[in-house]
């Protein structure tokens, strides 16, 4: 453990970074929790949302409520071009060619579905092969297994090593001429491994083999520019980025995504309808049926600008700092086992401790208002490789801060205390 | 601090520590699995019958110190009973952690059950507490294999 004096472990900056202007941005931060001062640490399962999303959202519904695309009134343009500048706000954020590439979904789960679907329905037939990795959550592994129980396909898994990070070789073992599809997540939500998505999608490629990468643990935490990582789907969730739920993304490279069928028929996905035809609409409109979540849009366009105009490298410096912080500190309480030690990790603590069940330990935490995640975190697979039934997970987001990790430790004091 | 006494009373962490009947039974007359998907506690409960009581009833598994607490008070507590003084005891337990009844006025008939009265105040906890019981009511009737408490 590195020795840090006191003037070292400045609370609330980190460098230049002003941790007190961020945590004020987040009011929900301010929160009291049975008496303490809320500590936010389940980032991994949502972020908490700033000011300015908060406003984008109550603005949309108290200045231009409205349905988008098809009215001519006033209200109807101003909600169509606010709902279309988070589209472009979207594309400048991964760096995608054009704005037909960005597709509104519900979330990544949805986004998943969606290419499984399409994509997946017209292009897997009996005998193909789906790949996909020992860390992926839930939603990357159960809409490729019901594509697999439809076409007679055979869904592949790349195992992880012991520190929880997918081996090259093996990845590139299991691509065959049989594999269709390879569906990856860029950062595992369970233990905080970077994957090397970059080299995973030329392997793939030099196969001809497309990758939908599962970004919704990355997109908070990593850089990513989709024409970098050349990856052929890319989805993530506006919640898990600071902004609303029941709203993401899912990139598509126009080439692939013209070919797609619809996902679902309905209002604002056609051009024309009569009952013997339907014409269906362009890029990207062909995939949001119906109403889609105006607001919920809206203010991720808000959040990604929020975040963009932060300073990044400090930012993700600042996360990296609290993550070797957080390790060191809770490592060093009494029968704790870190789950997940690969080199490239961001943001994600899971640990486990001899002889108390995760859950009792986010109870007692929770009396301490500390929140953290107890539980198989939508990763069963992830839990049975390293035999465990679950895990307490600590994560973390721009605005936590020194602090948050010492009452975190103060909190696991107290449980060992109560347990041992 | 006073809810996390309540919740985790001196007997709870004792059953945790050291449970009570946790072993299998060999031809035991009922073996069913209990699961909480959620959190993944996991218990095998065992029941041998003679003369319409239970004779014995003992439990395996892993889950968190409230679900194992639970399984060994209540297997301790069940040794002896008729399967309807069992029921009976399941409904009363049911509602103590729920909050529905007043654990004060009934701890004669609550026993060492009466530490649970607590987990009302924590809903999320209540599942924990309820699956060793949800099982052992599984085990009594005749055909059920596994219970899952979602």
């Amino acid at each position: 453990m590195s020795i840090r004096t006191a003037q070292e472990q400045p609370k609330l900056t980190a460098g230049d970074l002003d941790l007190s202007a961020i945590r004020k941005e987040f009011p929900i931060l301010s929160s009291m929790i049975k008496g303490q001062s809320l500590v936010y640490l389940d980032n991994a399962a949502t972020t908490q949302k700033p000011t300015v999303v908060l406003d984008a959202v109550q603005e949309y519904y108290t200045q231009q409520n409205s349905n988008i695309h098809r009215g001519v009134h006033t209200l109807s343009e101003r909600a169509t071009a606010s709902y279309e500048a988070s589209r472009e706000t979207v594309r400048r954020f991964l760096n995608a060619r054009s704005t037909e590439e960005i597709v509104f979904v519900r979330g990544t789960t949805e986004a998943i579905n969606l290419v499984a679907s399409t994509y997946g329905r017209s292009t897997v037939r009996e005998g193909d092969e789906i790949l996909i990795t020992e860390l992926e959550h839930h939603s990357n592994i159960v809409p490729w297994q019901m594509l697999c129980g439809e076409t007679r396909a055979t869904l592949k898994v790349v195992p992880i090593t012991d520190e929880g990070a997918v081996n090259l070789e093996q990845f590139e073992g299991l691509l065959s001429s049989r594999t269709k599809i390879v569906a990856i997540s860029h950062v595992s939500n369970a233990l905080g491994t970077v994957n090397p998505i970059k080299a995973m999608v030329a392997m793939a490629h030099e196969r001809g083999i497309p990758v939908l990468v599962d970004g919704a643990q990355a997109v908070a935490h990593v850089e990513v520019d989709v024409l970098d990582l050349d990856c052929d789907f890319y989805t993530f969730s506006g919640h898990k980025m600071y902004g609303p739920t029941g709203v993401g993304v899912l990139y598509g490279k126009a080439s692939l995504l013209a070919g797609m069928s619809p996902y679902q028929g309905g209002g604002d996905m056609i051009k024309s309808v009569t009952f013997e035809k339907t014409t269906y609409n362009d890029l990207p409109f062909k995939f949001e049926a119906g109403t889609p979540n105006i607001a919920g849009a809206i203010g991720l366009g808000a959040a990604l600008k929020y975040f963009e105009a932060l300073d990044h490298k400090a930012l993700m410096r600042h996360e990296a700092d609290l993550l070797t912080y957080a390790t060191e500190q809770v490592s060093a309480v009494p029968g704790v086992r870190v789950i997940g030690t690969a080199s490239e990790k961001v943001a994600v603590l899971s640990f486990v401790i001899d002889g108390i069940h995760p859950h009792d330990i986010g109870t007692i935490l929770d009396e301490h208002a500390v929140a953290i995640r107890t539980g198989h975190h939508c990763a069963q697979p992830v839990m049975v490789r390293y035999g465990i039934p679950a895990t307490a997970r600590a994560s973390l987001a721009i605005y936590n801060t020194r602090e948050d990790i010492d009452r975190l430790v103060a909190g696991l004091g107290r449980v060992v205390e109560v347990f041992g | 601090m006073s809810d996390l006494r309540s919740l985790y009373q001196e007997i709870i962490l004792d059953h945790n520590r050291n449970p009570r009947n946790f072993r299998a039974i060999e031809n035991a007359d009922r073996t069913v699995e209990g699961y909480n998907p959620l959190c993944g506690d996991h218990y095998t409960i065992y029941v041998k019958f003679e003369n319409g009581r239970i004779a014995d009833i003992s439990f395996q598994g892993s889950g968190c110190a409230i679900s194992k607490a639970s399984a060994s008070i209540m297997s301790a507590t069940l040794k002896g009973k008729t399967t309807e003084e069992a029921e009976a005891l399941f409904e009363l337990f049911h509602h103590l952690v729920k909050g529905e009844i007043d654990a004060a006025s009934r701890l004669e008939e609550l026993g060492k059950l009466a530490a649970f009265a607590g987990v009302s105040e924590f809903p999320a906890r209540v599942k924990c507490a309820s699956l060793a019981w949800h099982t052992m009511h599984g085990a009594l009737q005749s055909n059920v294999k596994t219970v899952s408490t979602e």
